[in-house]
């Protein structure tokens, strides 16, 4: 699902670096990230996503060479085949829930907002227990109702690849589990690949496999 | 595009209270000016009307400006006097016939302006109901007085008095509603006619009292000598005019002596006007006057502070414009997170553009249909505000 080779990053006058020789995942697997903050695991996250384009070497997801492709062809990517779950959740306070799980189908000519995608959002919020909280708007929501939320967006458009990023950070540890078990149970009823950054080496063995970014040299140069 | 306007106005709406400031200051800065114009143009058309349905008119030499304002729209700052020698001056000429005019005290906030019943005819006026007036002490009112008091035939109302701490000033006058006039939309429906010789008995010229000859009382009288009897203070004057006591009503002094404010001139045709105009060039007396040319003056003194006017507005407006601009970049600068979080989900460029474009427009076109409804709201009432706030 993700190959990438060579991959060379570094900000504009940063002095941080990050090299990646070889990263590959495997379509429906599960790959846990972890490594020191500041080691590049975001920014790993958005080189695949398209957010950053590489200095060096490329990226594929699926059959798409992600680096290669322009800034519009890389944004309509991302919306139609990555779902994005963000550490601060990151949903819009003047929208409902509905309405930001919507959102992506709003924000791009790609998706089509019709019937049939209102009721998977709405069998989507059930299945995650917030169905009856789709009217609220998002931020009287508690913290784990708000990242159900979240995943609920970044699921809809049924994307073949999830990047979770610190998802399940700002959870307490209930929720943590709860958030997780949910995450699986619908990337598995997707049959999409998870790739997920996070410091938290408790649910580092519910993943199918963890690759630890001290494997890759992301040093000052 | 309609994706776009939902969520801007999801943002819009969530955001009422910047919403609504930044909807209000567009709202004024496009309707002051639209709005002035607007009033302007109603009180021009008003004005230019009255003046031009007016031929000439004469008074005493002074202020034009203050005698076509009072005798036409009956403003309240009084023109210096003439007398009852004016009609006859214009009599005598052959050329004209006058209608005098006698425009000083008010009743009820309404003002009151003594004539005779040609006023009528040269305005056109039609009653509503009832009559012209015939008596002493009748009055004939003007259909906004009539509603705005909610008077008609046969109720009284009481002239005011010129100084609440001035007793030997005028007294008040209760008159009583001969006739209400139809509605003219102009200057006469805030009015309230009665004879000129009314007008005296206000001024305190014509008065009724007991008859000292048949009083019992003999405190009220100061001096009896040869037939001539002197009252004190004591003596009862009339307030009201009556049947009964309308006999008793006389007027003191000579009759040629006895005030008015103007006279409306109606001349026979254009060539007898000009030749009347020329007989009153060199008057030091009296003035008289083309009310259309003194209009015309003062709108050309009200266009050049227009001028003034719109100068300030359109320096208010790049104030108001730049603060918007300012609002909207720190809005960007705050919303920083929203935005970054819909690039990260791949939103494109373009449909940034278009959200934050369809706010504009909801704020845009919000504060252009409120700035629409206010100037047909305007517009419907121009007529009644330019009367009420400009020609009071």
């Amino acid at each position: 699902m993700i190959s990438i080779q060579t991959l060379g990053f570094s900000y504009p006058g940063a002095g941080f670096r990050l090299q990646v020789p070889v990263l590959s995942v495997a379509s429906g697997e599960k790959l846990a990230v972890i490594g020191p903050s500041g080691s590049g695991k975001t920014t790993l996250l958005n080189l695949i996503a398209g957010i950053s384009v590489p200095d060096s070497g490329q990226v594929r997801v699926g059959e798409t060479t992600v680096s290669q492709l322009g800034d519009a062809a890389r944004r309509n990517f991302r919306i139609t085949h990555i779902g994005f779950v963000f550490q601060d959740f990151q949903l819009l306070d003047y929208l409902s829930v509905l309405d930001n799980v919507l959102h992506p189908y709003r924000i791009s000519s790609a998706l089509t907002l019709n019937r049939s995608v209102r009721q998977r959002a709405l069998e989507l919020l059930e299945q995650m227990g917030i169905v009856d909280l789709q009217a609220h708007p998002a931020h009287s929501l508690s913290q784990g109702e708000q990242q159900r939320a979240a995943i609920c967006r970044a699921l809809l458009p049924q994307p073949a690849l999830i990047l979770a990023d610190e998802a399940t950070g700002n959870l307490d540890p209930d929720n943590k589990q709860l958030i997780l078990d949910m995450l699986f149970a619908r990337v598995d009823d997707n049959g999409a690949t998870l790739l997920a950054v996070t410091h938290d080496h408790e649910l580092l063995p519910r993943f199918d496999r963890v690759q630890d970014f001290a494997d890759f040299r992301g040093a000052a140069t | 595009m309609m994706d776009s306007l939902y969520i801007a106005w999801r943002y819009v709406t969530w955001n009422r209270g910047k919403t609504l400031v930044l909807i209000a200051s567009i709202t004024l800065v496009a309707f002051l000016p639209l709005a002035l114009q607007a009033l302007l143009n109603e009180s021009e058309r008003q004005l230019r009307t009255r003046a031009l349905d007016t031929p000439l008119l004469l008074g005493a030499a002074g202020s034009a400006l203050d005698l076509v304002m009072n005798s036409l729209y009956f403003d309240d700052e009084v023109p210096a006097r003439i007398d009852m020698r004016a009609p006859a001056v214009i009599d005598d000429s052959g050329l004209a016939y006058p209608v005098p005019l006698y425009v000083r005290f008010m009743a009820r906030g309404a003002p009151v302006v003594g004539t005779t019943l040609d006023y009528f005819e040269f305005r056109g006026l039609q009653l509503a109901q009832g009559r012209q007036f015939a008596l002493l002490g009748e009055a004939l009112i003007g259909a906004e007085v009539a509603s705005r008091l909610g008077m008609g035939v046969g109720d009284s109302l009481v002239s005011s008095p010129d100084n609440l701490f001035d007793i030997a000033g005028v007294y008040p006058l209760k008159m009583t509603v001969a006739g209400v006039l139809a509605d003219s939309h102009s200057p006469d429906d805030r009015a309230v006619f009665v004879d000129v010789k009314t007008a005296w008995v206000i001024e305190g010229l014509g008065h009724g009292h007991q008859d000292l000859a048949k009083t019992e009382d003999s405190s009220v009288i100061l001096r009896q000598e040869e037939g001539t009897v002197t009252a004190n203070a004591k003596l009862v004057q009339y307030t009201e005019i009556t049947p009964e006591n309308i006999d008793s009503f006389h007027f003191h002094g000579s009759a040629a002596g006895y005030p008015l404010t103007a006279l409306l001139v109606v001349p026979e045709d254009d060539k007898a006007a000009a030749r009347l105009r020329g007989r009153f060039i060199d008057d030091a007396r009296y003035q008289l006057v083309r009310p259309d040319t003194v209009i015309d003056g003062l709108m050309e003194s009200i266009f050049r502070i227009k001028q003034v006017i719109d100068a300030v507005i359109v320096i208010v407006a790049i104030a108001t414009l730049l603060t918007i601009v300012l609002v909207f970049a720190l809005s960007l600068r705050i919303r920083r997170d929203e935005l970054e979080t819909i690039f990260r989900i791949g939103c494109s460029r373009m449909t940034t553009a278009r959200l934050l474009a369809a706010e504009i427009l909801i704020i845009v076109v919000a504060s252009a249909t409120l700035c629409g409804v206010l100037l047909w709201l305007l517009h419907v009432n121009s007529a009644a505000l330019v009367q009420g706030l400009i020609l009071r």
